[in-house]
């Protein structure tokens, strides 16, 4: 009985068939687990560890690894907001102390109402628009507290919910089909090309 | 005065909104080098990368051309694109996924086509979401177009590519740990030698690895040709480069601007580029190429935006990124903050880098928040010493991959330049801004 509903099993699978070996989706699969459930939840890491042919406590192994899989609960929105280099010279710290105080909860912490777990984020990459603040991984782009406590509102509200959807780095990512170059042809393509080059460089140091 | 006569290579669709589509990438001029690749030996198109001199646009700035080189020796199984950009304060790569994805998925093409590779994986950092739908969508659309899977454009040559998430771990960034997490493991930089993926790679096969910024050079030079690439910049540093520039500047972003031609106070202070420092105050240090580089102090703003031109004076141009501290910052709050990264980025599995960044990152934390001692300034750089012997740059390598190496750079550049700082946060038992 799979613990994946049934969309995101297929997705599974089809995210496996794009691998020469099975493992490979384990970053993947794990972003499903985390969109299906908001975190890794044993079922959803047993599951992953069948789906490539793994056990469960290397898949858990492997997840602890990475910053961005949840091994306990969160808030339906994970908050992000970063104090590195060019954060901290725009006022980031201030930022992350500003959302604790607005959020109600410490760093890493969730809100009472179970609706925000705040973070204190590493380089997110967009640092012209500084102190950078994520939500659920989405840029939302604001840099004052003003704006911050408005951001909050809100998402409270709902009015976020198309920039910033539920958990899961893959919710809006879909692959039109699987892999087309098939293997005998590419292996045939490979050796007819491994020719050509050897003689052409035959030819040239003739 | 800025020089900004040089055509923009990989940020010319920067203007429109709808810059990440195939239809505003095929009304300007996309997909047109790949069909004019196609039309040539695969070794032609290489031979066009060599002419170039295209350096990689990661951070370690190897050659492409010779990277690849290495890789025709032998059978080249796969063709790994790094995406995984997390040095702080670069995000020029942020840019090209989200602003330009078809211009990377061409430039993807191209490479393998000239590599014989039939089998490509993007590999994007897991916190661009954005970036990763943008990417995936180009990927189809390529797709569709023609432009990937069986025989390309009608040719024999075929190819796919699969889009591939990081998982949130600066470490990835490197490229045999990048490795490492495609085939769905922990982040561990693998021990060398090899020291090139293109001996040992992904499932143990060779594969080439390269970024993201690399990829999207490559249709502008096939179309126009290598010389004409070759022809912008100067010295080993040729073609534009995006610059990502962050900190106290009036206008940060990032700016495609010509090699070499341009010196750090151009980009800094243009008009067009980022336009001064806020409230016109003065430089106190710049970090010239991500904080794994160490610092130029404001004597050093008229050097020449080029790799050896960098090089040459201790530091580097590394992932093109580019901070500016003014005279209100503090740099043992700065340098702390650096060292609290490394500290918690660092993989574990070497002793240097995960044990020394957590002492330096708590001594550098007593000295910035209160209980200090005057021997601590002493005993920073002997710690920065156990980690890269000699303090030399580059520097002594104690470690499997960079990232310990590169820990020392802002506590020693921060001491080195500014030891009196330290001595007043010790004095006032604590930072003096506060």
């Amino acid at each position: 009985m799979s613990h994946f509903r049934i969309d995101i099993r297929q997705r599974a699978e089809e995210l496996v068939a794009l691998y020469p070996r099975a493992r490979s989706a384990m970053l993947p699969l794990l972003h499903l687990a985390q969109e299906q459930d908001g975190y890794l939840s044993d079922e959803g890491i047993a599951e992953v560890a069948e789906l490539t042919a793994t056990t469960p406590a290397d898949v858990r192994g492997t997840a602890s690894f990475y910053d961005m899989f949840h091994l306990e609960p969160v808030g339906k929105y994970v908050v992000g907001v970063c104090t590195n280099i060019a954060c901290l010279l725009a006022g980031g710290e201030e930022m992350l102390e500003h959302a604790s105080a607005q959020l109600g909860c410490p760093v890493g912490g969730t809100s009472s109402d179970g609706l925000f777990t705040l973070e204190e984020s590493e380089c997110l990459a967009d640092c012209n628009i500084a102190p950078v603040v994520q939500v659920n991984h989405r840029f939302v782009r604001t840099t004052t507290p003003e704006a911050f406590d408005a951001m909050i509102e809100d998402l409270r509200a709902g009015r976020l919910d198309h920039d910033v959807p539920s958990h899961g780095m893959l919710i809006r990512v879909r692959r039109s089909s699987g892999l087309r170059a098939p293997h005998a042809e590419v292996a045939e393509q490979r050796a007819v090309a491994k020719e050509a080059r050897e003689q052409r460089t035959n030819q040239e140091t003739k | 005065m800025a020089t900004l006569s040089a055509p923009r290579i990989v940020s010319s669709r920067a203007e429109f909104a709808d810059s990440h589509t195939l239809t505003r990438y095929l009304a300007t001029g996309g997909y047109r080098a790949l069909r004019k690749a196609l039309t040539m030996f695969p070794e032609a198109v290489a031979a066009e990368v060599d002419e170039a001199s295209l350096l990689g646009r990661g951070g370690a700035g190897f050659p492409a051309g010779r990277k690849w080189s290495m890789l025709r020796k032998s059978h080249i199984s796969y063709l790994v694109v790094n995406g995984d950009e997390s040095e702080p304060a670069t995000f020029k790569d942020h840019y090209l996924v989200e602003g330009d994805p078809h211009q990377l998925v061409e430039g993807v093409i191209i490479a393998a086509y000239a590599l014989q590779v039939t089998r490509a994986f993007i590999f994007i950092r897991g916190e661009f979401a954005l970036g990763l739908e943008r990417v995936q969508q180009a990927v189809n659309e390529a797709y569709d177009h023609g432009a990937l899977g069986s025989k390309i454009f009608a040719t024999d040559f075929s190819l796919d590519i699969v889009v591939h998430p990081g998982a949130g771990a600066y470490i990835c960034g490197e490229e045999t740990a990048l490795i490492e997490a495609l085939e769905g493991k922990r982040g561990f930089p693998r021990i060398k030698p090899p020291f090139f993926p293109a001996v040992t790679g992904l499932y143990g096969e060779p594969t080439v690895v390269n970024n993201v910024e690399t990829m999207s050079n490559l249709p502008w030079i096939v179309e126009n040709g290598g010389a004409a690439f070759a022809a912008l910049g100067g010295g080993r540093s040729t073609g534009t480069r995006l610059f990502a520039l962050a900190g106290r500047v009036k206008n940060p972003g990032v700016y495609e601007i010509e090699m070499v031609k341009n010196t750090f106070r151009d980009l800094i202070y243009d008009p067009q580029l980022g336009g001064g420092v806020i409230g016109d105050r003065a430089i106190k240090a710049i970090i010239p190429g991500g904080v794994s580089a160490p610092w130029f102090g404001p004597e050093l703003l008229d050097l020449p935006l080029g790799q050896d031109e960098v090089a040459e004076k201790g530091s580097m141009l590394g992932s093109g990124s580019i901070v500016v501290m003014d005279d209100t910052t503090c740099v043992v709050r700065a340098a702390w903050r650096i060292t609290k990264f490394f500290s918690r980025e660092s993989c574990g599995q070497c002793t240097p880098c995960r044990e020394g960044s957590g002492w330096i990152e708590r001594v550098m934390y007593r000295l910035e928040h209160g209980g200090g001692r005057m021997e601590d300034i002493d005993l920073l750089l002997d710690l920065c010493d156990n980690i890269a012997p000699g303090l030399t740059w580059p520097p002594q390598q104690t470690t499997i991959c960079v990232l310990g190496p590169s820990i020392p750079s802002s506590v020693h550049s921060a001491i080195q330049m500014f030891r009196d700082d330290f001595v007043a946060h010790v004095r006032h038992g604590g930072c003096p801004h506060d």
